[in-house]
């Protein structure tokens, strides 16, 4: 993940107006893999939004002598799980709470990130070595660490769990944005619209969010992947959400027993993490082709 | 080379204090102080406050952190709440048996991650190239623990040739390179290996695709070099790159190894920072957290300086 931040280098400097937006559509649109990505995660949202209507069951009605039934079983299209509820119903279900978990986090520490990027970009000086050098220390920490060492202290639940995973994020955006802002505010024109009587608002605004904001979101969307991992992990290991609530990081681990009995099963929870992170980061690739932001 | 490896030195301190700042804030970000964990809720006053007194819960935060601080640097990193014995014997047991498992994995990784990496530069845009990105991608984007479940499903539950739990026989918590060790090492270690594996080969193969296209690999070829010859210099000017991101993803792997280290109950510091937030054992998991994450900053000291000194251009810039 740091290696990608370091190495984001910029398109030519032109300004991401709307006909640039339109090319990277256009361009993307071209690409098969993205496409197939988009769809399956298009799929995978609409099917969480629309649990209710889609979903063939009640996810939290179980019984006890249907337990752990094989896929394509005549009641159970993907089986049921250790307390005999739809394990369909309760995959599709499950996406609602693994999406928010996993996509939350990202925007969030895109948001602030960014903010504290640019900020120390733009103000440079000791200003932007403090908040540099406070980054850094957070940098110190591997990811998976320090996500388990937050939400470990702050205690098991589904807010803590983003807080942390936010937290993790925030420094990985930071550093991205800042190297971007710095490149910029050394670029000749941002001179020439300083002396041209631009205020700084302006300029931030104009030159800086121009330019600044293609390469950071491209980042962000790498991270959505990890993210989603990152998220199921602690509800994987009970630092998430709690039973029964259905999401797909605590079904793999409640099934783990199951895993003699009804292997398949047991394994579903986890394919479905695996296609989802897979679709961001394809998705994410092909972003970053057609914006041409260099890898 | 003294001088730059000085210049580091004195960058990582202040970040290794910062690092040490944010383990200690660990306790305190809890709701309440580190008390109320073990304390039962119907606590006298007086008693919340004599208990208050004796851990040192009383004093001024940064107070607290300077006396934290001094005994952590004279090795004492506080007792567990859960065992009674002392955070630093606990985590110590356990870093050797991750530390094993992690360099297991990472090489693992390396090796692999190298070859499609190579493989996949030398030949863009062929079907090999696809291929090997492929599977740096599936590396990336698989979540390792579900990863170890389906290992542990196919190699243990079905076909039964491996273990599926534990770092040894009849619950061993001390690695030994013994077979029946090494048996129960295998499906972790590959489990853990995915994620450098996927990281590698992607940066491997852009590194080999970029020195491909400079001057020199040109100009070396006209000269008549052989194939050989220039696979040669292909290496040489990848290997720094390549063996610094080595080092990071061991760094990760070192502190990532807890969902991993779960689903195959490896005596781990993963497993015992599990045990420590379920628990409530905030001195063990304050003690261990500290441990890994200084273990990473010593890493990254190590690889910049070897990255220097196998390449000296980076030490001009």
């Amino acid at each position: 993940m740091a290696l990608a931040a370091a190495d984001t280098a910029l398109p030519e400097s032109r300004r991401m107006g709307r006909g640039y937006w339109a090319d990277v559509g256009r361009r993307l649109m071209r690409d098969p893999v993205a496409v197939t990505a988009a769809c399956v995660i298009l799929l995978i949202v609409l099917a969480a939004i629309l649990a209710p209507l889609v979903a063939p069951a009640d996810p939290y009605k179980g019984s006890m002598i249907r337990r752990l039934k094989p896929i394509l079983d005549a009641n159970y299209l993907l089986g049921s799980d250790e307390l005999g509820r739809d394990m369909l119903t309760r995959l599709i279900y499950g996406g609602r709470l693994s999406l928010f978990m996993g996509v939350l986090p990202v925007v969030s520490a895109f948001l602030i990130g960014s903010s504290i990027g640019i900020f120390a970009g733009y103000v440079g000086g000791w200003v932007n070595t403090l908040i540099m050098r406070t980054i850094d220390v957070f940098y110190a920490f591997p990811s998976v660490l320090l996500a388990i060492a937050l939400s470990g202290a702050l205690g098991a639940g589904i807010l803590n769990a983003i807080v942390s995973l936010t937290i993790v994020f925030i420094p990985l955006i930071s550093r991205v944005a800042e190297a971007v802002t710095t490149q910029i505010r050394t670029r000749d024109y941002v001179e020439a619209a300083r002396v041209s009587g631009a205020g700084p608002l302006t300029i931030i605004r104009v030159h800086v969010l121009g330019n600044v904001l293609g390469p950071i979101f491209v980042y962000a969307t790498s991270l959505i992947s990890v993210s989603m991992i990152l998220a199921s992990g602690l509800s994987f290991l009970g630092l998430g959400s709690k039973p029964p609530e259905p999401e797909w990081g605590l079904m793999l681990n409640t099934l783990r027993t199951a895993i003699y009995v009804q292997p398949l099963v047991a394994a579903l929870p986890g394919a479905m993490i695996f296609i989802t992170s897979i679709s961001f980061n394809l998705l994410s690739d092909g972003l970053r082709s057609a914006m041409e932001v260099k890898q | 080379m003294l001088i730059y490896i000085l210049k580091r030195l004195v960058y990582v301190t202040p970040v290794a204090i910062g690092v040490s700042i944010v383990c200690f804030l660990l306790v305190h970000i809890t709701p309440g102080d580190p008390l109320t964990a073990i304390l039962p809720s119907d606590a006298t006053q007086e008693l919340q406050d004599q208990m208050r007194a004796a851990y040192g819960f009383d004093k001024p935060l940064p107070v607290q952190y300077l006396l934290w601080f001094w005994k952590v640097v004279h090795g004492d990193l506080g007792t567990s709440l859960a065992t009674g014995r002392p955070v630093a014997s606990e985590v110590g047991r356990a870093v050797g048996n991750t530390l094993i498992l992690a360099a297991t994995a990472t090489l693992i990784g390396f090796t692999f991650g190298t070859f499609f990496g190579f493989v996949a530069g030398y030949f863009r845009d062929s079907w090999l190239d696809k291929l090997a990105s492929a599977i740096s991608v599936l590396g990336v984007s698989v979540p390792h623990y579900w990863l170890g479940l389906v290992l542990v499903i196919i190699f243990s539950a079905q076909l039964g040739w491996l273990p599926p739990t534990g770092a040894g026989p009849d619950g061993s918590v001390a690695w030994r390179p013994d077979p029946e060790h090494l048996r129960h090492l295998i499906l972790p270690a590959i489990t853990m290996s995915v994620i450098p594996m996927g990281v590698i080969a992607r940066t491997v193969r852009a590194l080999v695709g970029d020195i491909l296209s400079q001057e020199f690999i040109q100009a070396l070829r006209a000269k008549g070099l052989g194939e050989y010859g220039v696979f040669k210099h292909v290496v040489i000017n990848s290997a720094p790159t390549a063996l610094t991101i080595m080092g990071l993803q061991l760094g990760y792997l070192l502190g990532g190894s807890i969902l991993v280290e779960t689903v195959f109950s490896w005596p781990g510091t993963g497993f015992l920072l599990n045990a420590a937030i379920f628990q409530r054992d905030l001195p063990l998991l304050q003690g261990t957290i500290l441990v890994l994450a200084m273990f990473f900053v010593l890493l990254n000291l190590i690889v910049d300086v070897v990255q220097t000194t196998l390449d000296p251009r980076i030490q001009r810039t």
